[in-house]
């Protein structure tokens, strides 16, 4: 089974990889509010069963692959 | 002669640096591997040097907490033993849940290289002891930006967990903070280089006082 993470920073926490991006993209005349940086994750898992393959997936997560104190993430299968 | 572990991990790179610092207090360092466990009783306190355990990568520190070294490092801190991380050692701490907080990229996403002026808070197991006491030494980091929740900066700072602040907060930590410590006091973790002010020469011998374990 093949699921990915996507971790965001959270919105109160400062963002200083999207405020760059965002400043280069307003430079070039983009218009826009707000922009974020996170990471994607593909886990393969070896694992036939789609509900423990996620509940693995989560294990991970939790284990350490995102920090609750600064990042929120969001599980799907792919 | 206390004997002092010092926590190698892939990456690290100021591991002699603390050698050395150990060495010039008359102490007995000792490597520690980050794949091999330890028993903490062979030892009377641990140092985690800085550096950049496994590039940094997904967050500074946070692949290195998760090494079996750390398991042990657990069991040592449960027991009261002495725990002292240094830069990336204190992003390690902190990702590994032994320190609260986190340490984020700089205010200005640089690498900042310079000397700092800290200012002793509040006393930890560890030296240095004078509160109020100034000492000068360098930083060199780019993920040095102390920053918790509103909650907890406010629980830290009731508790008197903050050991350590900036004069002129460089990075752009919550509160000014360059060092603090857990509840109980026998973890301590700060991002600028005691170990990198140890003589006249260096520019500060200020840092050799945090190598002071007068431990009972």
């Amino acid at each position: 089974m093949k699921f990915a993470l996507k971790i965001l920073p959270k919105t109160e926490v400062l963002d200083t990889q999207g405020r760059a991006v965002q400043k280069t993209l307003m430079s070039h005349g983009f218009k826009l509010t707000d922009c974020h940086v996170g990471k994607y994750l593909v886990l393969e898992i070896e694992e036939k069963s789609r509900e423990k393959a996620r509940e693995q997936a989560i294990a991970m997560a939790e284990k350490g692959l995102y920090n609750p104190l600064i990042e929120t993430y969001q599980l799907e299968e792919i | 002669m206390k004997k002092v572990g010092i926590l190698r991990f892939p990456g690290t790179n100021c591991d002699r640096d603390i050698w050395k610092s150990v060495e010039l207090k008359n102490q007995k360092p000792s490597w520690l591997w980050y794949q091999d466990h330890f028993n903490p009783k062979d030892f009377d306190a641990f140092v985690l040097p800085g550096g950049f355990s496994y590039g940094d990568y997904l967050r500074s520190g946070a692949l290195a907490a998760l090494s079996p070294a750390m398991e042990s490092l657990r069991e040592a801190n449960q027991k009261g033993f002495p725990i002292f991380g240094i830069c990336n050692g204190f992003q390690i701490l902190c990702e590994a849940g032994l320190l609260p907080g986190v340490l984020m990229r700089n205010k200005e996403g640089r690498f900042i290289d310079q000397w700092v002026d800290l200012k002793l808070r509040n006393q930890s197991l560890w030296s240095p002891v004078k509160i109020n006491q100034v000492f000068r030494m360098p930083m060199a980091h780019a993920d040095g930006r102390f920053y918790i929740q509103d909650q907890d900066y406010k629980k830290i700072q009731d508790n008197g967990q903050i050991w350590l602040t900036y004069e002129n907060n460089p990075n752009g930590s919550v509160g000014d903070i360059a060092g603090i410590m857990n509840e109980k006091r026998n973890v301590v973790g700060m991002m600028p280089h005691p170990d990198r002010a140890l003589f006249d020469w260096m520019g500060s011998d200020d840092g050799l006082e945090f190598f002071d374990w007068n431990l009972s």
